[in-house]
């Protein structure tokens, strides 16, 4: 299939690439982009370790193609940070041990910032349910939890 | 020992921001110019000759660079030196659905997939084996023509104390079987690689594997290139749990195609192709025979286990050795009979998963525990403690057993849950369970046999204070890194985070044997720490000198090294730096770590159990049973660990929480299980590891014991918190519906057939249920008596 040119709107930047059409959003940021802060666990939308916002909201990036997003507003896990300064639940990620391998993690940052910015406070019952499409095979999420519930009182 | 500054402290792993901002480079994040793009063709038949393998039509393909098949790599490898008995890719035969037949480079993936298509292959189907009983009984099948009898590979007894004394003197012995069904790690980062052949002949191999050095030997081997023109670069694992710790057909035809064409190759596995892969926990099937005195004191245990390996070695002879090793060294066992067998079938090859080979025994023998404290009337948790081996003693199969910390585990999550108190008492459907265990901080005996170091370490210090530690380990995301850096600052005084660290490199980085048998903290760390006190010896004698006091005065911590006596005198970490390196020259030093002499017995299997300190623990788990859906609840757990000095406790309850997590998912319902020769469900959606949602309340104690042998008292913290959860479950599930659920998972399904009829227990009856048990039983101990026999003679 020939290249064709596609603007997306990643971290707050416009880019310009040439992707294959039937190449998903996880594919373009990884090998055209080179965000590979971005992983893939299983290409079939069951890990939620390709998740990304899009204006906000958590979607598996491995099941979207850039075609669909227009200028919406992508933002990855290379995009959390603020400048220098590191979002709260990359800090409180650190400082709990939320982090094990590290390979679920962006996602579930991405997860978990979009729970915070609807729901400055949540239960813990209902951090669950926001990362529940995203699967840690090291934590057992209980860090998980605590680092969430840390950056929710930042 | 004097106040520890770092090491003890809730820090931060100093590999954590890369984690954390995305920059993190794992094997599929490497992207090389000119790279190829890799796809391996697998098999399509469980059990089949390869009669013609034609890639030519592959080869003209447009955009195919190159092609290697199994007779470009004939050489035999595998894990173990003395079994090698697989091939890079297959060569002849192919003994599983999923076996790497032959390996793709192209431009790119796209075209690398559908190149697949165009390589023709004919089978010859032969017959597959699948079972362990069939694979023991069929001599006309040979999925291996290196086995003797029917299709076992390997054998092993052992008899330690006078067994038959032992049952005669009880006053009551039970026999049980057991089942524990196979499971795989899962990690969420698939198996990925990447190999750079360069102009000169030398390749470069970063790859997610938890033992570079022993990979290292394997591609020398098959590649049939000298270890000093390869380069392996462990790069951090995205999990691994013991499914990363083999040499790999993609490893292999990544080099070679990268030696052929002089590009950088990359392989990265479908979610689909790590469940081939696998080398995960092996189904085992058991049979124990337990005696024990009016008051439950053991007198003598007679173990049996049959482990279904797959296709083929990988580390099984380890893992049949593992199943019977470390039954005694939690409770007082004074006579021991151990017979494993295990055999080939045409399913994947299994391996080691997190607590390898000790975490099927230990359910059976938590859960026959928890029937005989039931039979005699006691306290499970009371009647525990009560058989305790004792600390700094030896086992009856002659293992040395040092700090030893399972009766404070067992107490305080009984003191956490009210364990007693519930125990027996609580509302139908309603449940809570108790098991321990133990595991070993690193094996005593390396892979290979050599009288080098397990583990090597050099440290340099520069002239601006900065510090480097290199050290073989690979990061699977345990924490070794963070090890690494922790005890290195402890021990100079700076902070973790002006270490860097270089790991798991085997051009820039001494040996390591590697991350696996929970080995890293006791000892990488010990090594670390004897490389890191040689060059903290020369700091200290050169600033003793210019302060004039003596050198056992003179401490280094937190960036300074001063007069104990008068802590503001003394010179900052990069004074001293300076004046050292301008007293003995280029700041830098090795340290090593081997086991030490006379940890285990001298007899033939020996070693395999052994290992300088065994960890400890216990846990509690709190189920609910639906009674209508037969769904089971696991509420809470909590697991109190040994893990002898916690250097970092966020990693170490970590460590614990993730293995609960790992140990729940096993009892609840992963299974790597087959229908014919095909996996009944290679993808997350069908193999299910626990979601948020699913996962029980975790909750980690950390016991202390110090051990005098560990890098500042430490033990391992990895593996052993996974052996207890499941019989804990199983156990609370009897203590919630009166059924003994005596194999593993235990699903829905099994549970509602079992109280639809009323069964007080679910679980194997011999060792094939489809037929007698008793003659089945008789069959087997006939011929293992007869190898006894052959044996003695």
């Amino acid at each position: 299939m020939t290249k064709q040119l596609l603007t997306l709107r990643v971290n707050g930047e416009r880019h310009t690439v040439a992707a294959e059409p039937h190449h998903t959003l996880l594919e373009v940021l990884r090998e055209e982009l080179q965000l590979t802060g971005t992983k893939h666990g299983c290409e079939l939308g069951e890990c939620g370790a390709c998740t990304v916002l899009v204006d906000g909201v958590p979607i598996l990036s491995c099941l979207t193609l850039p075609v669909q997003l227009g200028d919406a507003a992508i933002l990855t896990v290379e995009g959390l940070a603020t400048g220098a300064t590191l979002h709260p639940l990359q800090t409180a990620f650190a400082d709990e041990g939320a982090a094990q391998c590290g390979y679920c993690t962006p996602g579930m940052l991405m997860a978990a910032k979009a729970l915070l910015d609807a729901n400055p406070r949540p239960t813990r019952d209902e951090i669950a349910h926001a990362i529940a499409g995203n699967l840690c095979r090291c934590t057992g999420y209980t860090a998980i939890y605590e680092a969430v519930e840390k950056a929710s009182r930042a | 020992m004097p106040e520890l500054s770092i090491l003890g402290r809730r820090l931060p792993k100093v590999n954590s921001w890369a984690h954390l901002t995305g920059s993190a480079k794992y094997a599929d994040d490497i992207i090389l110019p000119r790279m190829l793009y890799g796809r391996l063709l697998r098999s399509t038949e469980a059990h089949a000759r390869i009669k013609r393998l034609d890639v030519s039509r592959a080869l003209a393909y447009p955009g195919v660079i190159a092609i290697v098949t199994g007779a470009d790599m004939p050489e035999k490898m595998g894990i173990m030196p003395s079994t090698q008995d697989e091939t890079a890719l297959a060569v002849d035969k192919v003994r599983y659905v999923g076996e790497p037949v032959a390996a793709i480079a192209a431009l790119d993936e796209d075209i690398a997939f559908d190149a697949l298509s165009l390589i023709d292959v004919e089978y010859e189907p032969l017959e597959p084996i699948l079972g362990i009983e069939e694979a023991l009984t069929r001599d006309d099948v040979k999925i291996h023509d290196e086995s003797k009898r029917g299709n076992v590979f390997k054998e092993v007894h052992l008899s330690f104390g006078d067994l038959d004394k032992a049952f005669a003197e009880a006053d009551h012995v039970r026999e049980d079987w057991f089942f524990f069904e196979g499971n795989t790690h899962a990690p969420i980062e698939s198996h990925s690689c990447v190999a750079n052949g360069e102009a000169n002949g030398n390749v470069t191999l970063w790859t997610c594997t938890q033992v570079p050095h022993y990979l290292h030997r394997e591609l020398e081997k098959v590649l049939g290139v000298p270890r000093a023109r390869i380069r392996v670069i462990a790069t951090p694992n995205g999990g691994a749990f013991g499914g990363k710790s083999d040499p790999f057909a993609h490893e292999f035809a990544a080099c070679l195609l990268a030696l052929r064409t002089k590009r950088p190759v990359k392989f990265t596995l479908d979610r689909e192709e790590v469940f081939y892969a696998h080398r995960g926990r092996h189904p085992v099937k058991m049979r124990i025979k337990t005696g024990v005195k009016q008051d439950g004191e053991i007198t003598g245990v007679h173990f049996q286990s049959w482990l279904d390996g797959g296709a083929y070695a990988s580390y099984g002879i380890a893992t049949t050795y593992y199943t019977g090793a470390l039954l005694t060294v939690t409770y007082r066992v004074p006579a021991y009979k151990f017979d494993g067998v295990r055999v080939y079938t045409n399913k994947p090859p299994c391996g080691p998963k997190r607590g390898h080979g000790t975490t099927q025994p230990r359910y059976a023998f938590e859960c026959q525990l928890d029937k005989i404290a039931e039979d005699l009337g006691l306290d499970p948790l009371e009647y525990r403690k009560r058989i305790l081996q004792p600390a700094n003693s030896r086992t009856v199969n002659d293992l040395r057993i040092t700090t030893m910390g399972l009766g404070e585990c067992l107490e305080r999550v009984g003191e956490a849950t009210g364990y007693s108190k519930k125990h027996g008492k609580l509302a139908p459907g309603k449940g809570i369970g108790l098991a321990g265990s133990a595991y070993i901080s690193g094996a005593g005996l390396p892979i290979y046999w050599n009288e080098m170091p397990h583990s090597g370490a050099t440290v340099k210090i520069d002239r601006g204070g900065g510090v480097t530690v290199y050290c073989g380990t690979a990061e699977l995301g345990q924490g070794s890194d963070n090890m690494l850096a922790s005890i290195t600052a402890e021990t100079l005084g700076v902070l973790p985070e002006d270490v860097h660290v270089v790991s798991g490199d085997t051009s820039l980085a001494p040996v390591d044997l590697g991350s696996y048998s929970s080995r890293v903290t006791f000892m990488a760390g010990n090594a670390v720490k004897d490389a890191a006190s040689r060059l903290r010896e020369q700091l200290v004698c050169v600033v003793a000198e210019r302060l004039g006091v003596p050198a056992a005065r003179v401490v280094t911590a937190l960036g300074r090294v001063f007069d104990r006596d008068d802590p503001e005198t003394g010179l900052t970490f990069v004074e001293a730096a300076v004046a050292a390196e301008a007293r003995y020259g280029t700041l830098s030093a090795a340290g090593w770590y081997k086991p030490p002499p006379g940890i285990g017995g001298t007899f033939k299997g020996a070693g395999v159990g052994p290992t300088p300190a065994y960890s400890y623990q216990a846990c509690v788990a709190e189920v609910r049973v639906d009674l209508e859906t037969g769904v089971l609840t696991v509420d809470r757990m909590v697991t109190a660990h040994d893990c002898g000095r916690a250097l970092n406790p966020v990693n170490v309850e970590g460590q614990i929480e993730g293995s609960m997590y790992m140990g729940y998912g096993e009892v609840i319902g992963e299974e790597q299980v087959f229908r014919g020769g095909l996996h009944k469900k290679p993808s997350l959606l069908d193999y299910k590891i626990p979601t948020s949602l699913d996962t029980p309340r975790l909750e980690a104690i950390i016991v202390e014991s110090v051990d005098a042998e560990g890098p500042y008292g430490g033990k391992e913290a990895g593996e052993g918190p996974l052996n207890p959860a499941i019989p804990a479950i199983a156990n609370a599930v009897y203590d919630a519906i009166g059924i003994r659920f005596d194999e593993t998972p235990i699903t829905p399904d099994k549970i509602l057939d079992a109280l639809a009829k009323k069964k007080v227990r679910v679980g194997p009856t011999g060792l094939d249920d489809d037929h007698d048990a008793k003659a089945s039983l008789r069959r087997l101990n006939a011929s293992t008596d007869a190898r006894e026999r052959k044996r003695d003679a």
